[in-house]
């Protein structure tokens, strides 16, 4: 792939990148969320088209209009989220990709042609079961046995063991190499840089839709891979405006503790394990990692969205173990979920219903069965007034905003109350700078004015300027807590990596994770 | 990726807020194209299409009798779609106003013929809307326990709890409850003069009406002006967000289909006491399915529904209308009422969503 670039809107996902692979062998590419991995592979497999730059296989130019053209050009890439039909057999979803026959499937050949593959390549996938039938690892190798049955040579894999057990893990690391062995090209994205040591012939490293080095796991270490891959925060954090010097106050008292906690997914794999976390009034506890690796369950298992199955929560001295969403928020927890528009508020209805989702229920909002409306309109209006919220009026349709004032007029509803405890995750996931800016700034008067906050982000700026401790979460632990000033954005990223022991200084692990 | 792809090169849009300006002029394009559509297919059946709709008209609202007529038909055609347009509100897709409303005439006429069958009019009357908006409430509970409780689309629950209640009022007007003196003809004794709801002057035209009216402000009220309706809202706009904010979810899920239910069944109520004064078999002729259509083209908004359970009976008499004096089949109706609705829900499309090309695709 030679000069790829893609733009979505404003947004240069790949800029320029020059990429190779060779037969023969596993290619790993790594880098932070947003770097641009998912997006220059689904180039390669037809999904999306280039805005510039060309792809060549064996030096032959090529040119793909969709997955299809992909795969009959032998690249084929196995997704997060799986393409399988449920109720259909193995053999049937094979068959769906093919239109060679509309009347007969012969589907007793493709089981036999399938069940050779198999059996050459070591999948063990039995052509007749149903895909209901089989677990998460066993459905990624019939994704992997239909690619090879379409005659694909290059194997592009998204994070393939983000879904994985870890033997699961261990078993398609294998595969992989197996496969590389015979001759096929190997690509794989991922995170997880003990995965990659251990895996990759070759290893490329993207940021910010460039590709920054391009190295060997016998060449590097993963120190130098962490830095690469979150380098520019070391040399951002120094210039970086937000990093002001925080006043040092003592903490006050414990307002959430964490003992133990352990959680279920939603692809019903522990989400959590063991999770031992504290945060005071007037402190900011951040929580570093790689998507997927338990922060959303950890906000909902504090905000009371999510059961626990182990362990307990307590805010400000009561026990909130699952306790109902709407009791932990009279408790005083402020919310500012993850995907603001599918979770917090309500796209289709005005901005007055939105700002009262949380105190509808309460005087002056309501008296008796009734709204009170004349104190519904004062307390939006307030509410847009205060929070600098750009909107045509309160009667606007909230999908109609921008998302940074979406974000704005949430927060302001969140955090009306002077809330003893804030849950903020992505706060400033897909807002502008402008927004950003005064949502940190709220963020630190609320601070200062003595909430507890858990700040769940991916932005290791973010996390750096606004939490006084950062605690990394990996695979549902939490792989060490260290204080925010003087961190190294490289030992973060080795945790992050799930590297833990080698890492060195933990002496805060343990002792600071109860405050 | 959130688009569907439909012709290549282009996709479907949501477009973010459709001014009302540009849904009201939709609709009124949407019924003309219909009314040309439908004249068309009349043209090639033989008919001249002007006759048939001044015929319609004129059968409909041309004289008082006609006006009366038509709101007779609106009454029941209102309550079930109040009904409907309630649990539509919440993404409830409740089917079974047809049922609900069977079940509502069923435990009226039971109340009236047997429970308290000499009691004066002021007991009588509360006593019956009472019972058949438990009736209806009760065949609205149970879709709705199915569905809060494990999860069962109450699509088909309340669909197929329509045949067990028609089928159980055949039964009962066949069997148990058969007026022994009708000479074998199915249906009940006729109810004690004190549960016939009064009526308009000399025409058909009855309580029930009222009922309606009352119910459509009373439900504008509960969505504008109360908590319960702000709720039903969010929790119909986006559950995760009434999830998020602790809202009582399943309770409020039971609560819509009995409230929904136990409108249709005041409508079963109203059409026993106003209209037949018997339950009798075919008491309903699909007034639970056209509520449907009623809630739907209402945008479920309950005086929206008070005006299109009007048009929706304009065309039902004027249909009629057309058998009586122009020898017409009796398919014409319905078939300009599925013309309308086929034409306004694709206006709806267009109002809501845009087609735009895609470029550097396809």
């Amino acid at each position: 792939m030679r000069g790829i670039t893609k733009r979505f809107g404003p947004v240069v996902a790949n800029d320029h990148v020059d990429f190779e692979a060779a037969w023969g062998e596993v290619h790993a590419l790594v880098g932070e969320n947003g770097a641009g991995k998912s997006t220059l592979m689904s180039i390669l497999a037809g999904l999306y088209r280039p805005d510039s730059g060309t792809i060549e296989i064996d030096g032959t130019p090529v040119r793909f209009r969709s997955p299809r053209d992909a795969i009959e050009h032998g690249i084929g890439m196995v997704y997060q989220h799986f393409m399988l039909v449920e109720p259909f057999t193995v053999a049937e979803n094979v068959v769906l990709g093919e239109r060679r026959s509309t009347v007969d499937l012969g589907l007793p050949r493709v089981e036999r042609e399938l069940a050779e593959l198999s059996e050459r390549y070591g999948l063990g996938v039995d052509p007749k079961a149903h895909i209901w039938q089989l677990s998460v690892g066993e459905q990624q190798r019939v994704e992997i046995l239909r690619l090879l049955y379409l005659g694909a040579r290059i194997l592009v894999f998204d994070e393939p063991t983000a879904v994985l057990t870890p033997q699961e893990a261990t078993s398609l690391i294998r595969t992989l190499r197996g496969l590389a062995a015979q001759g096929f090209s190997v690509i794989f994205i991922s995170h997880k840089l003990d995965e990659v040591m251990e895996v990759a012939d070759c290893i490329s490293i993207l940021r910010r839709g460039q590709i920054v080095a391009t190295t060997a796991p016998n060449e590097t270490d993963r120190r130098t891979l962490a830095r690469l891959m979150v380098g520019r925060e070391l040399a951002a954090l120094v210039e970086h405006p937000a990093v002001e010097p925080r006043d040092e106050r003592e903490p006050g008292e414990t307002v959430l503790a964490l003992r133990g906690v352990g959680a279920i997914g939603e692809k019903g794999l522990p989400a959590l394990r063991d999770v031992d976390l504290a945060v005071r009034a007037g402190e900011t506890l951040g929580i570093a990692g790689v998507a997927g690796n338990g922060q959303s369950e950890l906000a909902e298992v504090v905000t009371g969205l999510r059961r626990v199955t182990n362990g307990t929560v307590t805010i400000a001295g009561r026990d909130m173990t699952n306790r109902p969403a709407a009791e932990v928020a009279r408790a005083g927890v402020a919310h500012i979920p993850e995907d603001r528009l599918a979770t917090g508020l309500i796209g289709g209805m005005d901005l007055s219903a939105n700002a009262i989702l949380r105190e509808y229920g309460r005087p002056p909002l309501s008296s008796g069965p009734f709204l009170a409306g004349q104190q519904v309109n004062t307390f939006t209006d307030r509410l847009i007034s205060d929070h600098d919220v750009k909107a045509p009026g309160r009667w606007a349709k909230l999908r109609t905003l921008s998302g940074g004032n979406q974000q704005k007029l949430l927060l302001g509803r969140e955090l009306a109350g002077s809330p003893r405890l804030i849950v903020a995750v992505h706060p400033t996931r897909g807002v502008d700078i402008g927004a950003t800016e005064a949502i940190h700034e709220e963020l630190r008067r609320q601070r200062a004015s003595g909430a507890a906050t858990l700040l769940i982000s991916e932005d290791l700026d973010e996390l750096l300027a606004l939490s006084d401790r950062i605690a990394v979460l990996f695979d549902g632990r939490v792989m060490g807590v260290l204080p925010a000033r003087g961190a190294d954005p490289e030992q973060i990223g080795l945790l992050m990596a799930g590297v833990a022991a080698d890492a060195a200084s933990q002496t805060e692990t343990r002792s600071a994770a109860d405050g | 990726m959130a688009s569907v792809p439909l012709l290549r090169g282009y996709r479907i849009e949501r477009v973010p807020a459709p001014s009302r300006l540009a849904t009201a002029l939709v609709s009124l394009l949407s019924l003309l194209l219909a009314l040309v559509f439908g004249g068309i297919v009349l043209a090639l059946a033989g008919e001249n299409p002007l006759t048939v709709y001044q015929t319609m008209l004129r059968g409909a609202l041309g004289d008082w009798n006609g006006v009366a007529e038509t709101l007779v038909k609106t009454t029941p055609l209102l309550l079930a779609g109040l009904g409907v347009a309630v649990a539509f509100r919440m993404q409830l897709w409740n089917i079974g106003a047809e049922g609900q409303l069977y079940l509502g005439a069923i435990f009226a006429t039971g109340t009236a013929l047997f429970l308290i069958p000499t009691a004066p009019g002021w007991v009588m009357v509360p006593a019956m809307i009472v019972a058949a908006l438990i009736g209806g409430g009760l065949w609205g509970f149970i879709p709705g326990a199915l569905r809060a409780w494990f999860g069962a689309s109450e699509i088909i629950t309340s669909l197929m709890l329509n045949y067990v209640a028609i089928l159980f009022s055949e039964y009962l007007v066949h069997g148990p409850w058969r007026d022994p003196q009708a000479y074998g003809f199915p249906g009940t004794p006729t109810l004690p003069d004190a549960a016939w709801l009064a009526r308009w002057g000399t025409t058909r035209v009855h309580l029930g009406l009222l009922f309606g009216l009352i119910a459509a402000v009373t439900l504008w009220v509960m969505f504008r002006r109360t908590r319960w309706g702000y709720e039903i809202g969010v929790m119909g706009e986006n559950p995760r967000a009434a999830h998020y904010a602790g809202m009582p979810t399943k309770r409020t899920i039971i609560l819509v289909m009995v409230l929904s239910g136990a409108l249709a069944g005041l409508a079963g109520m109203s059409e026993v006491a106003g209209i037949g004064h018997q339950l009798q078999r075919n008491l309903s002729p699909g007034y639970g399915y056209t509520a449907i259509i009623v809630a739907w083209l209402a945008r479920l908004h309950p005086f929206g529904a008070v005006l299109v359970a009007f048009l929706l009976a304009v065309l039902t008499v004027g249909g009629d209308q057309l058998q009586m004096s122009l020898g017409l089949p009796a398919a014409i109706a319905p078939m300009l009422q599925g013309t309308i609705l086929f034409f306004l829900l694709g206006g709806d499309l267009l109002t809501r969503y845009r087609l735009t090309r895609v470029l550097g695709v396809g």
